[in-house]
């Protein structure tokens, strides 16, 4: 519970985040910029449920707790992608998404 | 008495074509050879001991020659009453098709030692003979009609493959495939005709089907008529299509002739002495029931069938050229004199005269006619041609030759003392006492059979001298051997008490006459016509070819047309041309093919093609950009959260 900051604001606050994410995600050409955008999508997610756990039901934990999963799995995806994507720019020497189409009819 | 060691009879055969085959390219062809005629030697002596203790040892019973089994075996169960068995029957007519077989065999095994030596396939030849002596020994100890439907076929297998044995030769190639699809065409209707009888006859078993005191309950059982005919009577009719096939009997006939483009050894085997004899096999013994069923009609279809093959192949063999061919036709009519005594017999007694000449001229023709082909063989050996205008005066050089070949063809011409003297005169009796038509028909057959034969004889062996390139010179013993025995038994198998022997009820005609005494019971006015037409058509033939002379020229042109239609085999190979070609293919088939092509495939392949029209058309969607598959996902989510606010 934060003084004079209501839950709505904050609320705004993740929605710009989130489309922002998005946005970056439908956009980018860059794999790693794309990688990004996702962070942010999952951020957004993560801030999502520590204020409606925060002001909604302030006497349980569970919103909280859930978050520390989000982090820690997200944690692990982006190793994942990260590695995903070295090994792609090993392969054409480079990491942008249009390089990655072939998978097609 | 035990008889369980005839079944080494089969199993030699498939055991020595199982050995041959299987390693044929390590046998030394000289060895294989031998393995052959060991293994006919053993299956022959087996063969003899069993007709020796049969006919000599057993004792009869009410007079009668009693059946056994060798071994019995039940296959396959339909019900309570329709089962299939594997055995081995024993009765007078297969124990003596059984002596015909492993003799001829023997006598072909011992001969292609000499006549295929230096051959490639030389030991496949000798595996495919194997097959084919399994295959018919099966046919003739066969207790019921699927058994013997099985080893017909096997047969006819084997007879496919030694036909084509050349196969390099596309006249060969094509003679095989001609006589498959001909004996299996005819075989449909022996299909249909065991199916029908399983089926109103409840039985497929030989001894259940002939046993005369069960006909009435079968007619019970089967009261359908068919155009005026019992049920039962159109199964045989069909059973005798099957027969005739194989037989060589008009109409279908034609695989027969080209069926020469086989090795000699196996036109003696297969094409003159056992296989095409399977049909009057067939017919004697299903014969109680050909008797019965509305008064003996399908034994009428045999006859008349028989007599017109007869007469028909006889006057086509009086213009072939090629000596295998005329060698061939003289078999169909032959095997139409067999038909047409079975047809004109009937079951008890001394009326079952034609029965037992036809099983007779069935023994003493096998000995003759695979003499006539092993000779043939002989001859075409030495000259390396198969037509007559490549012979002539042949006497000097194969001596051995000369005299067999003599001897078989007097034999068959029925010279008096001959086997065929007295098996034919039988059949002459028959046909005098049951069918006068007939009768005149074979009588005129008897001279046709002796010009015939005696035209080849002074066209082989005397006639005009040749000059020829290599002097042909007399074959090595081991084919001098088989034509020797062959003589000896076209004359010694006259004298077999067949009367006594081989007869439709079992019982002896004569009485008990004892060995070579058939001199006393032969029907001497009737033989004494008989001999005239014969001794007329040597004469004829000896006037016109011993020595060179115009007569034939002449003849031929007198007869003009008639002559051409002849030499060109009536050109019956022409009408089936015509209706397979010009009626089936073309009218009935060609608009078959139309149909499936363009409306069952049009269909099939029309649903086919309008799923990849609609594929192709959506496959976009399919674009492999991740971020595409993302907007469209995010713009669902919207979509449905819309719906879900606005509109439930």
């Amino acid at each position: 519970m934060i003084e004079n900051v209501s839950i709505y604001e904050l609320l705004t606050l993740t929605t710009i985040l989130f489309f922002i994410g998005l946005y970056g995600f439908l956009t980018r050409k860059n794999l790693i910029t794309m990688l990004m955008a996702i962070e942010l999508l999952l951020n957004t997610s993560v801030i999502n449920f520590v204020v409606i756990n925060k002001y909604l039901y302030p006497d349980v934990l569970q919103g909280v707790y859930f978050s520390i999963f989000i982090i820690a799995v997200a944690a692990a995806e982006t190793a994942l992608a990260i590695s995903i994507i070295i090994n792609l720019y090993r392969l054409r020497t480079s990491v942008d998404i249009t390089e990655t189409e072939t998978m097609k009819y | 008495m035990d008889f369980s060691y005839t079944i080494f009879i089969l199993i030699i055969p498939i055991a020595m074509f199982l050995l041959l085959g299987f390693f044929y390219n390590k046998i030394k062809p000289a060895i294989s050879g031998w393995i052959g005629v060991a293994g006919l030697t053993a299956v022959a002596g087996m063969s003899y001991y069993t007709a020796y203790q049969y006919f000599f040892n057993i004792p009869k019973v009410d007079g009668k020659f009693q059946t056994f089994f060798g071994f019995k075996m039940n296959w396959m169960n339909f019900t309570d009453t329709l089962r299939i068995d594997m055995g081995i029957l024993l009765d007078p007519i297969s124990i003596m098709m059984m002596v015909v077989v492993s003799t001829i065999s023997l006598m072909v095994h011992i001969y292609s030692r000499g006549y295929m030596h230096g051959d490639r396939g030389y030991t496949k030849f000798f595996a495919f003979l194997a097959l084919f002596t399994f295959s018919m020994m099966g046919l003739v100890v066969a207790t019921n009609l699927f058994q013997i439907y099985i080893f017909w076929e096997l047969v006819g297998v084997s007879s496919f493959l030694l036909i084509g044995y050349y196969y390099e030769k596309p006249s060969a190639v094509a003679a095989a495939k001609k006589a498959f699809i001909v004996t299996r065409f005819a075989d449909l209707g022996f299909l249909i005709g065991i199916l029908l009888m399983g089926y109103y006859g409840g039985s497929y078993d030989f001894m259940e089907l002939n046993n005369p005191e069960g006909f009435n309950t079968i007619l019970e059982n089967a009261p359908q008529k068919f155009m005026g005919i019992s049920v039962i009577t159109t199964a045989l009719v069909l059973m005798f299509m099957g027969g005739a096939g194989k037989s060589a009997m008009f109409p279908l006939h034609i695989w027969l002739p080209d069926a020469m483009e086989g090795p000699t050894p196996v036109s003696a085997l297969i094409h003159a002495a056992t296989m095409v004899v399977a049909g009057v096999y067939l017919v004697a013994r299903m014969f109680p029931m050909f008797h019965f069923f509305d008064d003996g009609f399908a034994l009428h279809v045999v006859a008349w069938v028989g007599a017109i093959s007869s007469l028909f192949a006889a006057i086509i063999a009086l213009t072939q050229t090629d000596i295998k061919r005329v060698l061939a036709f003289s078999t169909m009519s032959q095997i139409g004199y067999m038909m047409l005594a079975l047809g004109v017999s009937k079951y008890d007694g001394h009326e079952g005269l034609g029965y037992m000449a036809s099983m007779w001229h069935l023994f003493t023709h096998a000995m003759f006619k695979a003499l006539l082909f092993l000779a043939a063989g002989s001859v075409i050996h030495a000259v390396h041609s198969n037509y007559l205008k490549d012979m002539g005066g042949l006497r000097k050089y194969m001596p051995i030759t000369n005299i067999t070949f003599l001897i078989a063809a007097l034999s068959i011409s029925g010279f008096p003392l001959t086997a065929g003297f007295f098996s034919k005169d039988e059949i002459l009796v028959a046909a005098f006492e049951h069918n006068k038509p007939i009768y005149f028909i074979t009588l005129f057959i008897a001279g046709l059979t002796a010009f015939y034969m005696f035209r080849l004889y002074f066209g082989i062996f005397w006639g005009k001298k040749k000059d020829y390139e290599h002097a042909p010179h007399e074959s090595p013993w081991s084919m001098t051997i088989p034509l020797m025995f062959l003589a000896f038994m076209s004359i010694a198998s006259g004298y077999l008490p067949f009367s006594e022997w081989v007869t439709a009820d079992h019982e002896a005609i004569h009485g008990h006459i004892g060995l070579f005494s058939n001199l006393g019971v032969i029907h001497w006015d009737m033989a004494a016509i008989a001999i005239v037409t014969g001794l007329l058509g040597i004469a004829i033939a000896w006037f016109f070819y011993k020595k060179p002379t115009d007569y034939p020229a002449k003849i031929s042109a007198a007869f003009g047309r008639f002559y051409k239609w002849t030499y060109n085999k009536f050109y019956i190979d022409e009408v089936y041309m015509f209706i397979t070609h010009k009626i089936i293919f073309k009218r009935i088939s060609t608009p078959f093919a139309w149909f499936d092509k363009k409306v069952v495939d049009g269909t099939m392949e029309g649903i086919g093609n309008r799923t990849v029209d609609f594929s192709k058309l959506i496959k976009g969607v399919q674009s492999g950009k991740v971020q595409d598959y993302a907007f469209a996902f995010v713009g669902g989510v919207f979509v449905l959260v819309l719906i879900v606010l606005y509109m439930l």
